[in-house]
């Protein structure tokens, strides 16, 4: 007995020992960016890049960054524009198809939810579509950012699997009061669905803050660059693309500090937020997996 | 009729969604049809109806091209290896996770795996760069200290796909488990505690109960990754790749990019695309069909 509860032991420590390593190795990346900011160019050229730990901590990067702001400054707004507007039209789009597409004795509406299974297993290609946007006049409009992605048919799935669940008889309920579907929608059925309304909101908004690809070719004014794309001129100088954000900030290649304390500003949003509302998350994924 | 008429209200609800679906995904579908005609890179769509069909000409070009081995094969190579040990990763982190008796210690390692899968791609890759660029990189100036050779990871033929499967498994590791680790809170509590009584340990339990406990999500889980086989991950490359990887590193999608966004071949670009478009779709098809047979609900 003695003997098993010493493996019993042993064996926690070795499963402690693996999750803590695999831990560190979560976190290192962002350690080193973060000490890399906090130092100057000066000590960053001295030490090589063996940077873990910042040894005399510096502002200047966040100085350089906040001094020429500008192409920052406007780049959030168009972030921020994108994550606000277009999540609320992913979420009034994606609610009023999966509500509707809910409903057990709605004529057609196998084939309807057909309509939307096929794109998710069928699609045109990037060209078609990049083609299409053009040819509405949608690039280098906000509309651009979100349009083409209004609806996502995972997040339909979910949000109509969560309506197809909701108990009958509190529908049934209000149809005997005399309640209009309308009145249905909006004092019976919306009231319950704010976790899930909450999560898919979450998913579209966190999609909305780190999209880079669309947003990259469908924008090239660059006043209406979100964050993503000036991240990505300014982290990847060898480029065209990097070189013309650049001089746009009028700075040189930034230094290796500079670029950390970037990626930080740009990312600090949401390591503060995610811990928070990672259980919204957690919760999406559940009804989406379980009863998918 | 009468009964379309009672439901009116859910149809004008589901018409926006409807016409979403129509313009932005069925639109470009017959729009996939420029695949079969030449297209000026000037008019793009507006000349769609002028343009001449060529028949399966850019297709015939596809697949005589020097590039159609390449990119086929990097796409598989790049997809199977992410598969091979992307999908194990979250099943065995999972099964870790599960033996962490301290609820708070475990919900902290949980949230701290949780972290990659809301960074960006731009900022994943930016992060990869600071830790092996060839001056100044953590991970590659270390190994000069000790070995006095530097390496330039990213721009090595060798190293690259090593790259991309350590970033995709770093990055999807801890979300993905999500799925397993719910499905194990749902065991019943008492298959345990006879397993005790009968004298298993904890390996053997995690072996004898909790793994066959969830294969049922396991098993749809792989339908739903072999479904998606053809998606090796695009954004990533495209973040990380350079013209000296190329050779290992190029995928139907950058492939499809770089000719038709870049090199404005539309209609080239678009062939190549439906071409992985109607592979991706049997995929997805048998996959989704497989896992209905298998359970009650299946994908969808």
């Amino acid at each position: 007995m003695k003997s098993q509860y010493k493996t019993e032991i042993f064996y926690n420590y070795i499963i402690i020992g693996i999750l803590l390593i695999l831990t560190l190795s979560f976190l290192l990346p962002f350690i080193v960016v973060l000490s890399t900011s906090l130092i100057s160019e000066a000590e960053w050229a001295e030490r090589g890049g063996h940077v873990l730990y910042p040894k005399k901590i510096s502002f200047v990067a966040y100085d350089i960054l906040f001094g020429k702001s500008y192409v920052l400054f406007n780049a959030y707004q168009i972030t921020f524009l994108r994550v606000t507007l277009g999540t609320f039209c992913n979420l009034l789009f994606t609610t009023t198809l999966a509500y509707a597409l809910a409903q057990r004795d709605l004529p057609y509406r196998i084939p309807l939810t057909f309509f939307v299974f096929f794109t998710m297993v069928f699609n045109g290609g990037l060209i078609p579509q990049f083609l299409l946007v053009d040819f509405l006049n949608l690039r280098n409009t906000i509309f651009a950012l979100f349009v083409p992605t209004l609806v996502n048919g995972w997040y339909f799935l979910i949000m109509r699997n969560f309506f197809m669940n909701i108990p009958k008889d509190l529908i049934d309920a209000a149809i005997i009061d005399g309640a209009s579907p309308v009145r249905i929608l909006i004092s019976v059925v919306l009231p319950l669905s704010m976790p899930v309304m909450a999560t898919i909101g979450l998913f579209y908004a966190v999609y909305h803050w780190n999209e880079w690809f669309y947003a990259s070719i469908y924008i090239t004014d660059n006043q209406l660059k979100p964050m993503q794309i000036i991240l990505r001129g300014l982290l990847n100088q060898a480029t065209m693309e990097g070189m013309e954000n650049i001089s746009f900030m009028e700075q040189p290649p930034p230094g290796a500090s500079l670029r950390a304390a970037l990626i930080i500003f740009s990312t600090v949003p949401i390591l503060v937020v995610y811990p928070f509302i990672q259980r919204y998350f957690v919760k999406g994924i559940m009804i989406g997996g379980v009863k998918g | 009729m009468k009964k379309i008429w009672k439901y009116r209200f859910y149809y004008y609800l589901a018409l926006p969604g409807l016409i979403y679906f129509a313009i932005f995904h069925y639109v470009p579908m017959g729009g996939a049809l420029i695949a079969f005609k030449d297209i000026s890179p000037f008019d793009g769509l507006r000349g769609f109806f002028d343009a001449p069909w060529v028949g399966f000409k850019h297709f015939e070009r596809f697949t005589s091209s020097v590039y159609f081995l390449d990119v086929i094969e990097n796409t598989l190579i790049i997809s199977g290896l992410k598969i091979l040990f992307g999908f194990p990763a979250p099943i065995i982190l999972a099964l870790l996770l599960n033996e962490v008796l301290r609820m708070s210690l475990k919900r902290i390692m949980q949230t701290i795996s949780y972290l990659p899968h809301f960074i960006s791609w731009v900022v994943t890759a930016g992060m990869i760069t600071a830790l092996l660029a060839t001056s100044g990189g953590l991970l590659t100036e270390t190994i000069n200290d000790f070995t006095g050779s530097n390496i330039n990871f990213l721009g090595n033929k060798d190293y690259f796909v090593g790259i991309l499967v350590t970033s995709h498994v770093w990055k999807t590791i801890g979300w993905s488990s999500i799925i397993y680790l719910a499905a194990m809170s749902s065991i019943d509590p008492s298959l345990y505690e006879s397993a005790r009584i009968d004298g298993a340990n904890r390996l053997q339990m995690a072996w004898h109960i909790t793994l066959p406990s969830i294969m049922f999500v396991i098993v749809i889980m792989f339908l739903l990754e072999i479904g998606n086989l053809l998606e090796a991950g695009f954004e990533q490359i495209l973040l990380l790749y350079s013209p000296s990887v190329y050779k290992v590193a190029d995928i139907i999608d950058t492939f499809v990019y770089r000719e038709g966004l870049l090199a404005l071949k539309y209609s080239f670009a678009a062939a190549v695309g439906l071409f992985k478009a109607v592979i991706a779709f049997v995929l997805l098809y048998t996959a989704n069909r497989l896992a209905n047979r298998l359970g009650q609900t299946g994908l969808w």
